[in-house]
Order: structure tokens, then C-alpha cells, then sequence
């Protein structure tokens, strides 16, 4: 009985620790290494002050957000105003929970891993939506509406990305998806290649998902001074903080899961050592995602509402539902070689 | 625990949650409180769904319901400034009317349950376990092999049905000024601004007009 307990209750949590515990401080990490990015592009330093190399900024912004009073607005719906981050942040953690990091080591290998996905990632929305109703603030209520509006349109676009990835590989499943990617060529065999355009236009939706730049309208600070969660202060904004960068690395890792092979060597698996998948090599594409976010952010000047939402319905949705087309010729027709039998 | 009774549990539990979420939803005064009800009540009810192995319905549902169709409600009901105690004035007046609604979807419902107990009976296990794959693949099979045509057919109406919302709320305003992206990409700087080359420096005989000497 108690055998079975400890099997069935505390082998799991203990996963979920080892997953989310690494990613928080994954978290801290990105943070420094954005301001860091930043910075050189800015031709600035960055942080450098606290820590070797400014390593313990993250750390240290931490304990300060933590120390300070969390502030309620007058008139402000109370449970809803501190409801708000816990939503963001819960189906932030929770889409984790499928996320294959090589063959054998997953939390959770669910058959249906890609909706659960997406179930999961639609949830964070009301996060956002209710922070900004229940903060009782206008510029909050602006953020909420912009957000809301662009979260639910590039949805769409990355509903359908992700279905032309399902055609070819042929399962719901993240690892099925990634061991239908592997085969002799390397790099070559992934479904970057077959899917080009929707591989871009995935990760463009996955920006735009997060609310992160160039389609950072929902905080706005020239504008809407900081959208949503202008009224949220320490540890409540901390949490939402939290969530929006526990986002990116996943959209990041996503795009390396769907897209580049996940787990698979780029070189060809005859080259011996380097030829062989890992984790490693999971984490070296995340990485690269996950820079190009900062990248943009330091890049690109801020769309406008309308250029967005234009962008979405007009541009991004047409050619991914072209490209389901094209996927499933790909796959009627057998131009894509698919596992490694082929 | 053996997982029988735990499954039990569970299910009882979120349908605990189902209903009392459902009964919240007209009981509460806050109509956004009551949209957030309405929400729980959907994700409580995908959880009862995945229990029962209709895993691609309750994804679907969590996808579609909770994740676009109730945020724009919320977004809808959170503009709008409702005076609660006019909306229960007629409260009593109506009563009989909702009570007799509330019998016959019952009624409707315990024969639907019958009909489908009497079936279980005859068809036998789930088709999707029996097989052996799972829910979300037997169910993609069936959809677009043995019902592809009422499948296309029921996504026809759909489109038509999007084509007909956007036709009826797309109205065109005389009165109202439109941005065209096509103008603004084809715009040429030349004609917005112009660039004068002048010399970094005055010519040596000019003097600068300092504030000192531009006073009368």
C-alpha cells in the first residue's frame, strides 16, 4: 500500500520538481542573458554589478520584487485581481508536462501531446484578460483588449502550422512526431525543410503569442505604459513576469520539437559520436530560439494594431492553410521520407 | 488505492465541481464572475471527458470553448455595464415559464441516456479500445473515411455560416475614413520629405545671429 503510494504519487511530483524547478531557474538565466543581449547590441555592458559578470541580477531582482507590498487598486475585484497571475502562470508550467527532451526522458507521454498543447497555451489568455478587467484601470482594460484580440488570431495560424506538422509526421504524439523526423540525412530530414514557410510563420505566431516585440502591443509602454499589469506590483508582477518568459522557452522548444528534429543530431547518425540524438542538442536549438527572441526584440520597432491583426488573418492564416494543402500532397504523394525506414 | 476507486473519486469530485460551477453560473450577481463559472464548468466537464477516454473531445472542447469562444464572451460581458436588479425584476413572472423548459430538456435528456444505455447494450465495448488505437486516431479514421460526406457537409454549413456573419456585420460607411495598406506600401518618400544638401559650414562673411544680437 504504502509501496504503491510512494510509486504512484511521489515519483511523479518529484518529476514535475525536476522540470519546473530547472526551468525557473532557467528563467532567471534568460532574463540576465536578455538584458545581457540587449545591452551588446545596444553596444551597452548589460548588468554587471552584482555576481561575477552581473550573474545574480535575476537572483537579486528577485528578493527585491518579493520584498515589496503587493498594491490593490481602489475598487479593484479582489479575488479576480489576484486570480489573474496564478492563471497566467498555471498553464505555463502545466504545457510542460508533454514536452519529450529525448527519447525516453518525458513527464508525460500523452497520445493526444500536441492539443493538450494548445489546450494549454489558449488557457493563458484569461490571465491577462481578467488582470486587466479586475486591476479597474484603463490602461490595463486597453492592454487586456489588444492582448485578447491578438492571442485568440495568431491561435489560428498556429492551430494550423501545427497541423501541417501532424499531417506529415502522423500523430498527436510529441515523440512520435520527432522519431518522424529521423533518418539518414540529418538535419535535411527535419520538417523545417518540407514546411519552410510554415515553420516561419509558426514561430512569428509563437512571438505574437507571447506578447513579446515586435507585437508587444498588449504592454505597450509608449502608449498604454505597461498594459495588463500596469497595476501589479512585487510578487504578483513577478509571477506574470514569470510566466511570459516560461512561455518563450517553451515556444522555443516547441519550434526545435516540431521543426528542427528536437532531440536528432544535425549531422548524419554515420559520423559517430556527433551524429548521435540527445538532450543536448535539444537544449543547444532551444537556445538559438530563444536568442532570436531578444534578437527581435532589439531589432524590430513595434507593430502597430491594425498592421497586426492584417498580418495575422491576411498573410499568416492564407499561407499556412495553402501549406496544409501542400502537406498533405507531400504526404499522398510520398515526396517526404518519414522515420527511419524511409 | 486501487485505481477503480480512485477514477470514482475523481469523477465525482469533478463532477461535483460541473455542477456546482453550472448552478453559479445563474446564481451569481457579478455577470463576469458568472462567465468565469460558465468556464469552469467547460473544463470540468472536458476532465469528466478525459476520465471517460474522450480525450480529443475534452482537448476540443479546453481548444475551442474555454480557449476562443468564452474569452470573446468574457471580452463581450466585460464591456458591457449590466444593472443587475433590473435584469431580476421579472424574476418570479418567468419562473414557470424556465421551470417547464428545465422539465422538458430532463426529460429529453434521461430518454437520450436511455436510448444510448440500450445501445451500449447491443454495440458492445468501445469501438476505439477495441481496435486499439487511440480515441483521437479512430476518431480522424471514421470522420474521413465512413462519414467524409456528412464531415464536409457539416463543414460547408460552417463556412457559409462565417461568410454569412462577416457579410452581415461588415457594413459600408460613407462617413468613415479607411486606411488602405496597399496605398501605404506604394507610397514614394520623394513625394513626404525632401533632402536639402547644405554645407556644414557658413560661408566665412556670414556671421552667426546670436540671441545677443537679434535683440532690437
Amino acid at each position: 500500500m504504502a509501496d504503491q503510494l510512494i510509486h504512484q504519487l511521489l515519483i511523479p511530483v518529484l518529476y514535475i520538481v525536476a522540470i519546473v524547478l530547472p526551468l525557473i531557474i532557467a528563467v532567471a538565466m534568460f532574463v540576465y542573458w536578455e538584458r545581457k543581449v540587449i545591452g551588446w547590441m545596444h553596444v551597452r555592458m548589460g548588468p554587471n554589478k552584482i555576481g561575477p559578470f552581473g550573474l545574480l541580477q535575476a537572483f537579486a531582482d528577485v528578493v527585491k520584487l518579493l520584498i515589496k507590498e503587493v498594491i490593490l487598486p481602489t475598487n479593484a475585484n479582489k479575488f479576480l485581481y489576484y486570480l489573474a497571475p496564478l492563471l497566467t502562470l498555471i498553464p505555463a508550467l502545466a504545457a510542460w508536462a508533454v514536452i519529450p527532451f529525448s527519447s525516453k526522458m518525458v513527464l508525460s507521454n500523452a497520445n493526444a501531446g500536441v492539443l493538450y498543447l494548445l489546450a494549454m497555451t489558449s488557457l493563458g489568455v484569461y490571465g491577462i484578460i481578467l488582470a486587466g478587467w479586475a486591476s479597474n484601470s484603463r490602461y490595463a482594460l486597453l492592454g487586456a483588449m489588444r492582448s485578447a484580440a491578438q492571442v485568440i488570431s495568431y491561435e489560428l495560424a498556429m492551430g494550423l502550422c501545427l497541423v501541417c506538422v501532424l499531417v506529415l509526421a502522423g500523430s498527436l504524439n510529441l515523440t512520435d512526431i520527432v522519431n518522424a523526423q529521423a533518418g539518414h540525412k540529418g538535419l535535411f530530414d527535419w520538417f523545417w525543410l518540407p514546411l519552410l514557410p510554415v515553420f516561419v510563420i509558426y514561430f512569428i505566431s509563437g512571438v505574437a503569442e507571447t506578447n513579446r516585440a515586435p507585437f508587444d502591443v498588449a504592454e505597450g509602454e509608449s502608449e498604454i505604459v505597461a498594459g495588463f499589469h500596469v497595476e501589479y506590483s512585487g510578487s504578483a508582477f513577478a509571477i506574470f513576469f514569470l510566466a511570459e518568459y516560461a512561455n518563450m522557452i517553451l515556444v522555443s522548444f516547441l519550434a526545435a520539437i516540431l521543426f528542427m528534429g528536437g532531440w536528432l543530431s544535425p549531422f548524419p547518425d554515420t559520423w559517430g559520436f556527433i551524429g548521435q540524438g540527445g538532450f543536448i542538442w535539444l537544449f543547444i536549438k532551444a537556445f538559438l530560439f530563444a536568442f532570436m527572441f531578444l534578437w527581435f526584440r532589439a531589432t524590430f520597432p513595434r507593430y502597430r494594431y491594425d498592421q497586426i491583426m492584417r498580418l495575422g488573418w491576411k498573410v499568416l492564416i492564407p499561407i499556412a492553410i495553402v501549406w496544409v494543402l501542400v502537406a498533405g500532397c507531400m504526404k499522398y504523394f510520398g515526396w517526404v521520407s518519414v522515420g527511419m525506414g524511409a | 488505492m486501487n485505481p477503480q476507486l480512485f477514477q470514482l473519486i475523481c469523477f465525482y469530485a469533478f463532477g461535483f465541481v460541473t455542477v456546482a460551477a453550472a448552478l453559479s453560473v445563474i446564481t451569481l450577481k457579478n455577470s463576469v464572475h458568472a462567465v468565469l463559472a460558465l468556464v469552469l464548468t467547460f473544463f470540468s466537464t472536458a476532465c469528466l471527458w478525459m476520465l471517460a477516454d474522450a480525450e480529443f473531445l475534452a482537448l476540443a472542447l479546453i481548444v475551442v470553448y474555454v480557449g476562443a469562444v468564452m474569452v470573446l464572451f468574457l471580452f463581450v460581458v466585460m464591456m458591457l455595464d449590466i444593472d443587475q436588479e433590473k435584469m431580476r425584476e421579472g424574476f418570479v413572472k418567468f419562473l414557470p415559464i424556465g421551470l417547464i423548459v428545465a422539465i422538458v430538456m430532463l426529460v429529453e435528456m434521461l430518454g437520450l441516456i436511455g436510448v444510448r444505455a440500450m445501445h451500449a447494450q447491443v454495440m458492445g465495448a468501445d469501438p476505439a479500445a477495441a481496435a486499439g488505437t487511440s480515441n483521437t486516431a479512430w476518431l480522424g479514421r471514421a470522420l474521413y473515411t465512413q462519414y467524409l460526406l456528412p464531415f464536409e457537409i457539416a463543414a460547408l454549413i460552417l463556412t457559409v455560416g462565417v461568410v454569412a456573419a462577416v457579410a452581415l456585420t461588415l457594413r459600408q460607411r460613407s462617413d468613415m475614413r479607411h486606411e488602405s495598406a496597399s496605398q501605404q506600401v506604394s507610397v514614394n518618400p520623394r513625394d513626404r520629405i525632401r533632402i536639402v544638401k547644405m554645407a556644414a559650414e557658413r560661408p566665412a562673411g556670414e556671421s552667426p545671429a546670436s540671441p545677443q544680437e537679434s535683440k532690437p
